[in-house]
């Protein structure tokens, strides 16, 4: 199958004939597609269609056997999820991965990592250079402490939040990180109504208000087709629909994958 | 002091601050984790700026300015700006709906508001339509907002730049325009709560709020080395008093919280020297020290009994400056030292001077708790129309029950019917434009009508026993005021509900609803066994149990020369639990009397013939809506009244 490869100018993410197997077992095969500029962009797809490891592929914890992967117009064969995060592309986690013993502040403090330049010793003993950092790096996890609206939660221990919770918090990470890119496993599982609405809202706003370019794994469809400019549908590895959220609403295949009666 | 006064309006006092303390801090708010401070100085700039910036705009004196938001120090400038132009504010509850503010913006004809955020800025979009005069609206945090094309939506940033342009080319504009103001002006408008019909205007000048202000700040000496921390609606007399007039009479600095979530750990890290509460918050803090000491090991629990029991002997007494013996003297600063002060601390009231509740009636219990382990609580009295400035308790001078002597420039007095009537500084002139309500409230002489009844002791003390259209007489002629001894019932943390007949009766009778969690722990730790409410409500140790408390009731009331009359004769345990979806209580929980005596009318007349049992079948409605009905056998019990002690 031949792709055809034209990044325009704001394309931000390109992923081309991606192929990634685990021994035997073929967790995604020949996988394109595009991410623009600005926009929130959805996959979907039934249990182990192969989304998580997408996300996985992108940020660099799994490196595919075969395809390419652009980010910003330079192409490469894989990421390294160092790499990746230096370059402006944070995530969050299907199954949150915080610091349960730390402060929700402490957890967010840890997003400004990539930015902290000073040495181990200045830090240790915390002068000069140090000293100005955190204060511009604490500057920062405020503003989004506000922006997520968790300030009374922000000395708390993070595993003896809700779950809820411990999902913004892992957002408020993500954004302390400034990203470009922004890759969320699943940041509505297990929320109830009110949570997955405020959920929502931070997702526009961030989109809007900041630009951010968002990747979202997500299971609820209400919410993907509310929010997402532009839908991939993957199952069992394969890609079997890509567009426009009402186009993927009524592509028959999509439907047989949810409903299950091809299988 | 009194003869400035004539002159005197806020803007006034808010040059005079900015001149004679310009470095203390008017303001703080916490914003991004640290505590952003206003100085006095900057305080005048920054009105100064957003007062020119909405003449600009065409807001000009006489005009209203609607204020919907949480406590925020630029809501609070936004007030003292508007009043700068001649303009009253008008702070609006932030968290009604829509569609209950469209009502109070077309009474006040209001054209501007300056609001908080997006919250409130959507609710206003909503009903525009509705409130035609609108036109401008201004808000605070532009968060969320950057999509809003509406040509007459501006941000608070915006306005105090156009207003620096102008105060530029207009540079005696801003002065000239404050000068104007006289203390007979209007400075605010606030709206009751129209519990009752509409909600009404309570329309204050700067005089009343200015007296009101400068005389409970001499009262309680506040200076400009006090901290308050303003956390309770704007809208609301109390904040308004607190946080505006005796702010900006004695140049306390008013102390922002971050948000509602953070109000306690806000409250430890300012430590407040002045402070108000509802007794609802007081009690749920008080819960919390409760159920901590619960869980704390042996000694540390022992060690606070202790303290506690010795707090209750000699805590109330020491803070009244009365004789106490040495030992017991030596004895509290050992547990202040060890428990009182960690407590205060862990309750961010290490630094309280004084501490005000109000609103309703607080439990004695409750009430010499924090006094005794010396938190100087207190409690006032007044409503919209009086500044909240009608009683407050002096120091040394607290009794639990009342809410104290007549503030200075206050005149109390008790109409025939009991209702308590005000006259003096902080009465309001009359309702906003309703002539015919105002008529209505204040008489000829100006008293102003409170619809509370009230009892005023030997030493001055007003106690308020009910509100005057439930008060009424019994068949001897005496009083009967039922809420004051269903209160003094419900302080029982047993007793849920009370209601209490007696009208026209020759003797008081009573229904009590036990509180089923409260009482159900108290069983099973005497292991009495119980299969529901209606078992446990009719258990013998049950009614033992209910009927000290009633005695202890009537005791109390026997020691009251007005109310020892009032005794409970006989009482029942109601077999279901008092519901508002059964129509038994109102929304907000309050006994609707005359419906249960009716609903219960085999109950009540059972009481009165002296039957010592009584079968009663009620309809109750389920929680899915299903009708359905209960019967039991109540049983009736004698209550033991007290001799009259005078």
């Amino acid at each position: 199958m031949s792709i055809n490869i034209n990044p325009s100018s704001n394309t931000v993410l390109q992923l081309a004939n991606i192929s990634l197997s685990f021994g035997g077992v073929k967790a995604l095969t020949n996988i394109s597609f595009d991410v623009r500029e600005h926009e929130i962009r959805s996959i979907i797809g039934p249990n182990g269609a192969g989304k998580s490891s997408m996300l996985n592929v992108i940020n660099g914890v799994y490196h595919p056997q075969a395809g390419d992967i652009y980010f910003r117009g330079e192409k490469r064969k894989q990421m390294n999820p160092a790499e990746a995060a230096r370059q402006g592309i944070a995530r969050t986690f299907q199954n949150i991965a915080l610091f349960k013993g730390m402060t929700v502040l402490d957890n967010i403090m840890t997003g400004r990592n990539t930015q902290m330049k000073s040495g181990f010793i200045s830090n240790a003993i915390w002068v000069g250079k140090a000293r100005n950092e955190e204060e511009l790096n604490r500057h920062k996890v405020e503003e989004v402490i506000d922006f997520l609206e968790i300030q009374h939660i922000r000395k708390t221990p993070v595993g003896k939040l809700p779950y809820g919770l411990q999902k913004r918090v892992e957002l408020a990470r993500a954004l302390a990180a400034e990203p470009s890119l922004l890759l969320l496993d699943e940041p509505m599982a297990g929320m109830n109504v009110e949570e997955k609405q405020d959920m929502c809202r931070f997702i526009l706003e961030v989109n809007q208000q900041y630009g951010v370019t968002i990747v979202l794994i997500e299971h609820d469809m209400g919410v993907v087709m509310d929010i997402s400019d532009r839908v991939v549908v993957l199952d069992y590895g394969k890609k079997i629909g890509d567009g426009l959220p009402d186009e993927v609403k009524n592509n028959p295949e999509v439907i047989s994958a949810y409903l299950g009666t091809n299988h | 002091m009194t003869k400035v006064v004539k002159t005197l309006t806020f803007p006034k006092l808010l040059l005079e601050h900015a001149k004679a303390i310009p470095k203390r801090p008017a303001y703080r708010e916490k914003y991004l984790g640290i505590w952003q401070v206003t100085s006095w100085e900057d305080n005048l700039k920054e009105i100064k700026q957003l007062a020119c910036g909405l003449a600009s705009l065409g807001f000009k004196r006489g005009m209203n300015l609607a204020i919907i938001g949480d406590n925020r120090p630029k809501l609070y400038q936004a007030m003292v700006a508007a009043q700068c132009l001649g303009g009253i504010p008008v702070p609006l509850y932030q968290d009604a709906v829509a569609a209950e503010m469209i009502h109070v913006l077309n009474d006040a004809a209001i054209s501007f508001a300056i609001v908080e955020d997006q919250e409130q800025v959507d609710k206003l979009l909503e009903i525009k339509d509705q409130a035609p005069v609108l036109s401008t609206i201004i808000y605070e945090d532009p968060k969320g907002l950057n999509d809003y094309v509406q040509s007459y939506l501006h941000s608070y940033k915006q306005i105090q730049l156009l207003g620096k342009t102008f105060s530029d080319e207009h540079p005696e504009f801003f002065i000239t325009e404050l000068e104007k103001g006289k203390a007979t002006d209007l400075s605010v408008i606030l709206y009751t709560s129209g519990t009752t019909g509409k909600p009404k205007g309570v329309a204050h000048t700067h005089q009343n709020f200015i007296r009101a202000g400068q005389n409970s700040s001499q009262f309680d000496h506040l200076n400009s080395e006090d901290n308050i921390l303003a956390y309770l609606p704007m809208a609301w007399v109390g904040d308004h008093l607190f946080s505006f007039a005796q702010a900006m009479v004695s140049g306390l600095t008013v102390n922002c919280p971050e948000s509602k979530e953070t109000v306690m750990s806000d409250m430890r890290e300012i430590g407040p020297s002045y402070y108000f509460a509802p007794p609802r918050i007081f009690e749920s803090l008080l819960t919390q020290v409760t159920i901590r000491m619960e869980d704390a090991g042996t000694i540390k629990r022992k060690l606070f009994e202790l303290a506690m029991e010795h707090a209750k002997k000699v805590g109330s007494d020491i803070l009244d400056g009365k004789p106490i013996g040495l030992i017991d003297r030596l004895q509290y600063a050992f547990y202040n030292l060890t428990i009182y002060a960690p407590l205060r601390n862990a309750l961010g009231m290490s630094k309280i001077r004084v501490a005000y509740t109000a609103g309703e009636a607080i439990g004695p219990d409750l009430f010499r708790f924090y006094r005794s382990i010396g938190v100087n609580l207190k409690q006032f009295y007044g409503q919209t129309e009086t500044c909240a400035y009608v009683c407050l308790q002096p120091d040394g001078q607290v009794k639990y029950d009342s809410v104290g002597i007549a503030a200075p420039g206050i005149e109390i007095k008790l109409a025939d019917t009991g209702e308590v009537l005000v006259k003096g500084v902080s009465v309001m002139d009359g309702y906003y434009q309703r002539p015919d309500a105002t008529a209505e409230s204040i008489d000829a002489d100006g008293f102003f009508h409170t619809g509370d009844a009230g009892i005023i002791d030997k030493d001055g003390h007003l106690r308020i026993i009910d509100r005057a259209k439930d008060v009424g007489k019994m068949a001897n002629g005496k009083l009967f005021a039922p809420k004051y001894i269903e209160n003094k019932l419900k302080f029982f943390p047993f007793v849920k509900e009370a209601v209490v007949f007696g009208d026209a009766k020759e003797a008081i009778m009573t229904f009590i609803n036990i509180d089923f969690e409260a009482i159900a722990n108290w069983a099973e730790r005497r292991h009495i066994a119980f299969a529901g409410y209606i078992d446990l409500a009719s258990k013998p140790e049950v009614y033992k149990m209910i009927g000290e408390c009633i005695n202890k009731v009537n005791v109390d009331l026997a020691d009251d020369p007005m109310l020892s009359h009032a005794q409970i004769s006989r009482f029942l345990v109601l077999h279901k639990e008092l519901d508002p979806d059964d129509d038994e209580l109102t929304r907000t929980r309050k006994v609707r009397r005359g419906f249960i005596a009716e609903k219960y009318a085999p109950l009540l007349d059972a009481l009165y013939s002296g039957k010592s049992e009584q079968f009663i079948e009620t309809k109750v409605k389920f929680e899915d809506g299903r009708d359905g009905s209960i019967s039991a056998t109540v049983r009736i019990q004698d209550a033991s009244t007290a001799m009259e002690s005078v």
